[in-house]
């Protein structure tokens, strides 16, 4: 019965992928809780400090930032937020989907686009791709620190200072439930006035000590909350879409076994059957 | 009584927010307090102790280590690069950092390492006071 061996060697390397995808199943499951709390601890502190710009660019300012002023846009720059390790199903195809889509429609009006990247894969797929990559950042492990972020805010910052490129946007996963991950195009600089609250027609801050090096701090610290919830988000969306990926490849791979069992089951009554007609045959002709 | 609403967070998280009478709080060139209807500000705070005065008069102590407050007529916002609420002060932890901040201090050798070290210093200094503070026997 050479069928049933070979049926059975199959089986058994089948289940042993299975117990490595429901490994990291679980694994995945636990790290997506912790990264969904640091996401949510995260959000107020982002929240508030976007209110507080769409006051700010709501009200008549002395001093006008450059990171507030629109101007013409020669070129644009993408941060691509990505996983440093695959086997998270379409996570990252879908970030450099939407990535690739925007950076068409640039380009058919004529404008190039600058890439800063954040993890593995991007770097990988860009170096594929093409495109001219003004810095990255790989290896932020679970608990993507700020710190880690410094390096990419100040690129890009000093990029929009200095006239490189005219406009930031922020390619990056939503985090939307646990089985829905959005991969969104979101505009970082300059900053975009949020809807109205209906306050005072003419007024201004007062500030101290005085607007210049005020606002610049506010400034700093939106455009690094924004790319620090935009990275930490992908974190959460990544442990996630890992977590049904290898669910979907457990169940699977559960699915393989059954057929395997049945043919093996098959082939081995098969043989039986084959055994009992010989013998019978035999007896019969002696 | 017009009141005001306080929102006070920080990096890592939700630090409180509520109605209150009053908030003093540690701005960059002095201590400002702040009623209703106080004139649209901007400003940044330095490592220190802000107080909430709640409507049912009770005062309720925060350590900030920097950040922003934004005022709005009847809206406070206060961006803390770090906060603790008063319930949660520890004061072995800040005794910790203060001790940490200090062990780098003597260790740092470039310009900007000691202007670091020297700034973790000033707010694991005032954090510790503000514990202190918070711990000790109250006399009325």
């Amino acid at each position: 019965m050479a069928g049933a061996k070979e049926i059975r060697t199959k089986i058994k390397s089948v289940k042993n992928t299975q117990k490595i995808t429901r490994a990291m199943e679980k694994v995945a499951m636990s790290k997506m809780r912790k990264a969904q709390d640091r996401m949510a601890a995260a959000r107020p502190y982002a929240e508030r400090l976007r209110r507080t710009l769409g006051h700010l660019a709501q009200a008549n300012l002395e001093y006008k930032h450059p990171f507030m002023v629109e101007r013409e846009v020669k070129r644009v720059a993408f941060l691509i937020v990505s996983t440093d390790r695959g086997l998270c199903g379409g996570l990252n195809m879908n970030v450099f989907r939407a990535t690739i889509r925007a950076i068409r429609e640039w380009q058919a009006k004529g404008i190039e686009a600058e890439l800063v990247l954040v993890g593995n894969k991007a770097i990988s797929f860009f170096r594929r791709v093409g495109g001219k990559v003004l810095a990255s950042a790989t290896q932020l492990g679970d608990r993507p620190q700020l710190e880690q972020l410094m390096g990419i805010v100040k690129v890009l910052s000093d990029a929009y200072r200095d006239g490189q490129v005219d406009r930031v946007f922020v390619v990056a996963n939503q985090f939307v439930n646990t089985m829905t991950q959005r991969a969104d195009v979101v505009q970082l600089l300059p900053v975009q006035p949020s809807d109205s609250e209906g306050l005072l027609e003419h007024w201004d801050y007062l500030y101290e000590p005085d607007a210049v090096e005020l606002l610049d701090t506010v400034l700093a610290r939106y455009t690094e909350s924004q790319i620090y919830q935009a990275v930490i988000e992908n974190a959460a969306s990544e442990q996630s879409a890992r977590m049904v990926a290898m669910k979907a490849a457990s169940d699977n791979a559960g699915k393989i076994i059954n057929q395997l069992q049945l043919q093996y089951n098959k082939a081995r009554q098969a043989n039986i059957t084959k055994e009992l007609a010989e013998i019978v045959g035999g007896a019969a002709a002696v | 009584m017009p009141q005001l609403h306080v929102d006070i967070v920080s990096a890592e998280g939700h630090i409180h927010s509520g109605a209150a009478e009053m908030v003093f709080a540690p701005a960059e060139m002095g201590e400002v307090g702040i009623a209703p209807r106080h004139a649209p500000l901007l400003t940044r705070l330095k490592p220190g102790t802000l107080r909430v005065k709640t409507p049912d008069g009770q005062e309720l102590p925060f350590f900030v280590s920097g950040g922003i407050l934004e005022v709005q007529p009847y809206l406070v916002t206060v961006l803390a690069d770090a906060a603790l609420h008063g319930k949660d002060a520890d004061e072995a932890a800040a005794l910790k950092a203060k001790q940490e901040a200090e062990e780098k201090l003597a260790g740092a050798k470039t310009q900007v390492d000691i202007a670091k070290a020297q700034a973790a210093i000033v707010e694991a200094a005032a954090r510790l006071e503000f514990v202190r503070k918070l711990n000790a026997p109250s006399h009325h």
